[in-house]
């Protein structure tokens, strides 16, 4: 089982990283009046949360939660892949 | 005096602050490595500068976890002064010791100059006597724009929490003297015990006139005065 974390600046977070490459964007010609920079992180997850994608959904929330996003500035997505060998 | 200068892989301000507690002010202090638990019964706690973990995944996001951190927070929560300088400041606000977070300079860039800071709000082991003060002190970060959510500034303001502010040389705000773009000017503040202090400036860098500035040495003299109890 495998499982996908995306962190992202929350909504109102000024996030000037994406502002930065907004501008690179528009001086390529393409219209992109706002950009949202994230982090992913694909987590293999361990064999007792294979077929249960509830428990692997708690399990990633919390990865999320302690470590991998900072809830002063920081929201995450969290998605269950399916099997890590591909079979799903 | 005794203080305790916690070393994390990738700290590179450890060295500093020893220099300037034992070489320039003729105390004590040592090195304490991040993975033991043996603070050593210090009166300080310092929790230098550099880039612990390798800035790994966010400043001070890894270095908050390291043994040595449960130590910290328990020392802090005897009441004991402890001060965050840069990285330290970011590893002090992700272990939970200090509201809010760093995020990246509004400019994008690193930063290391020269810059003042007004020193105010209430009383800290590490500003006791110096409110009002205007110090010259050099940032180095790319990590140093103060955030946190409406509610816990309005706090940090109510409660005299904001305990350094950019401003410029003859100590006013304005736009030009914060440097990358923290809420309200902060360069600095103390948990609501008054104990902990964080701040993106580097004093242990201008604490000897070898160097051209002893502003630094100021903040040092006052933790010790406040470490000798001549707070109370």
């Amino acid at each position: 089982m495998k499982g996908r974390i995306t962190v992202q600046l929350k909504a109102g977070v000024l996030d000037v990283e994406g502002t930065a490459i907004a501008r690179a964007l528009g001086s390529l010609g393409f219209a992109a009046p706002e950009v949202r920079v994230g982090r992913v992180f694909e987590i293999e997850l361990g064999p007792e949360l294979s077929d249960d994608p509830a428990a692997a959904t708690r399990v990633l929330t919390d990865m999320a939660r302690r470590l991998l996003a900072n809830p002063v500035m920081e929201r995450f997505e969290v998605e269950v892949l399916g099997a890590a060998s591909g079979a799903k | 005096m005794r203080f305790a200068v916690i070393s994390f892989p990738g700290s590179n301000c450890d060295d500093d602050c020893v220099r300037v507690v034992h070489e320039v002010l003729g105390h004590e202090a040592y090195k304490v490595r991040h993975d033991v638990h043996e603070l050593a019964r210090p009166d300080v706690v310092l929790v230098p500068g550099g880039f612990s973990f390798g800035d790994y995944l966010r400043c001070g996001a890894i270095a908050r976890f390291s043994p040595v951190m449960t130590d910290v927070a328990a020392f802090a929560g005897r009441g004991g002064p402890v001060v965050g300088i840069c990285n330290g400041f970011q590893i002090l606000t992700e272990a939970g010791l200090l509201p809010g977070a760093l995020r990246r300079n509004v400019g994008l860039s690193f930063i290391c100059e020269d810059r003042h800071v007004a020193v105010e709000g209430r009383s800290t082991p590490l500003t006791h006597g110096l409110r009002g003060a205007v110090l010259r002190i050099p940032i180095a970060h790319n990590e140093g724009n103060y955030t946190a959510d409406e509610e816990t500034l309005a706090r940090l303001e109510g409660e005299g929490r904001v305990v350094f502010r950019y401003v410029g040389p003859d100590g006013r705000r304005s736009p030009e003297a914060n440097p990358n773009g923290a809420a309200s000017d902060i360069a600095g503040i103390c948990n609501e015990q008054g104990n902990v202090v964080g701040l993106m400036p580097h004093p242990e860098r201008c604490a000897e006139p070898l160097l051209g500035n002893t502003d630094g040495r100021r903040l040092f003299e006052a933790l010790l005065t406040a470490a000798d109890g001549g707070m109370r």
